[in-house]
């Protein structure tokens, strides 16, 4: 009873149609595997959760439970964060110039492109 | 920055492939790494899953060996170390099918290929383990040579198979502290454990060096594999080393290495060693090593067995949406 089917990208989702149901074809398959989740780790308090990876799980509890089992045996974390992974939404790498392009114009809200006298000191 | 913006100016007009293929080896050269949504040559792709599987497959059946010795380890702390030493590498498994997922093909079908024969995985653990010095030699030597092709992977091309490299590198040193740390007592120990030790280091040792693979003139996948940067060494370069490292930490256990001629070599500032046995390495990789059909049988019970737990999680999974919806 095994199936290929269709992987979500992690971090690389199709986001015309996030969390869309799966159709007929996806859906048997999902039947015999588990879903795919993100995990998300904060190593310690006062940092952000960092996704460190993902595996399947039949659903969240599991997901945390085995995320613990695998991310975190050293120390790595004091919190996980688990998501579906056909729950991600992400921008396209064909968008990419024309979405970041804006950014690379506008080069004075770099501290560094001001040319300030060497009198002034700790600016 | 920039070749990353001529990429997609190409793709966006459809350009040659090989054009295409230009650019995409242009970021490899320029150590741009490749993600998983990144436009890739498919023999790369294929490549990579290749690879990765079998790289993935060899953490799995690689748990069969020391898993077995589990209850016969002499004290409650030997039990527990090599318990998280195999635990490790069940996670070193899931990084992996992870990584090769990104590349679009599912767990489930690279299980179906373990458990069917069709995908290899390394020869090393096709050799059975005979006693608990074996729990050293297995450390020191297997986890030591996987160690020298890991570190070297933390560099490979690929992005999520580089990431899945760093994290198993931050766990496998003490991989193959525990297993020399194993044969270090030993080698303290009465002349019948001594012998032990150095038994253990007998049987490891040729296998070992044939985890890196064939000759470099003789190995097939190498040269694309080193244009891709999904390689960074050859074979024989990585083989060399883990000759030059083993050679000496061999001392300090006061035991040898099997090999009459291993010798320092002043000019080449490295050791020179014999010739593996080339008959021997075609021959287990061809599946007719001594636990061939017991590894792989081992996992397709294993994989079989688990079925039910699988569908039954899913069918628990469902019923507990269903209760919360109607709720
Ligand atoms: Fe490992
Ligand atoms: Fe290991």
């Amino acid at each position: 009873m095994i199936k290929l089917i269709r992987k979500f990208y992690y971090g690389d989702y199709d986001s015309t149609n996030p969390g869309a149901s799966l159709n007929t074809n996806e859906k048997l398959s999902e039947e015999t595997s588990w879903p795919l989740w993100e995990i998300f780790v904060r190593s310690k308090q006062g940092l952000d959760h960092k996704h460190v990876g993902s595996l399947h799980a039949a659903d969240a509890a599991m997901a945390i439970e085995n995320a613990r089992d695998v991310y975190t045996r050293r120390n790595e974390g004091i919190s996980i964060w688990v998501v579906q992974s056909k729950y991600i939404h992400a921008t396209n790498a064909e968008d990419a110039d024309s979405l970041y392009d804006p950014a690379n114009d506008k080069t004075y809200r770099h501290p560094t492109f001001f040319d300030l006298p060497d009198a002034v000191k700790h600016m | 920055m920039q070749v990353n913006a001529l990429f997609l100016y190409t793709q966006r007009f459809d350009m040659e492939t090989d054009a295409i293929e230009k650019i995409f080896q242009q970021k490899i050269d320029e150590e741009i790494k490749i993600e998983p949504k990144d436009w890739m040559p498919e023999k790369y792709r294929q490549t990579l899953i290749r690879q990765i599987s079998q790289h993935a497959h060899s953490e799995i059946v690689g748990m069969l060996p020391e898993g077995g010795w589990i209850k016969y380890a002499p004290t409650l702390k030997r039990k527990a170390i090599l318990i998280a030493k195999v635990q490790d590498e069940a996670g070193h498994g899931l990084y992996l099918y992870s990584a090769a997922e990104t590349l679009g093909i599912d767990y489930l079908t690279m299980m179906e290929q373990l458990v069917s024969g069709k995908a290899k995985y390394s020869s090393i653990f096709n050799y059975p383990s005979l006693s608990w010095a074996d729990m050293g030699a297995i450390g020191w030597l297997v986890d030591g040579a996987a160690i020298l092709n890991q570190v070297m992977l933390c560099r490979t091309s690929y992005g999520p198979y580089a990431r899945a490299m760093v994290r198993i590198c931050k766990e496998e040193s003490f991989h193959q502290r525990q297993g020399f740390d194993i044969l270090y007592t030993l080698s303290q120990g009465t002349d019948e454990q001594k012998a032990m030790c150095q038994d253990a280091i007998n049987r490891w040792w040729w296998p070992s060096l044939m985890m890196f693979g064939p000759k470099d003139e003789a190995s097939t996948h190498s040269d694309q594999s080193m244009n891709w940067k999904i390689k960074r060494k050859s074979n024989d370069e990585l083989r060399g080393q883990f000759v030059n490292m083993i050679a000496e930490q061999v001392k300090v256990l006061g035991m040898t290495l099997p090999d009459p001629d291993l010798k320092w070599n002043e000019e080449k500032n490295s050791y020179d060693f014999g010739e593996i046995n080339w008959d021997e390495f075609w021959n287990v990789v061809k599946g007719n090593g001594p636990c061939n059909k017991q590894r792989i049988e081992a996992r397709r019970k294993a994989h079989e067995g688990g079925t039910w737990v699988r569908e039954a999680a899913l069918a628990y999974a469902d019923k507990k949406k269903n209760k919360s919806k109607a709720a």
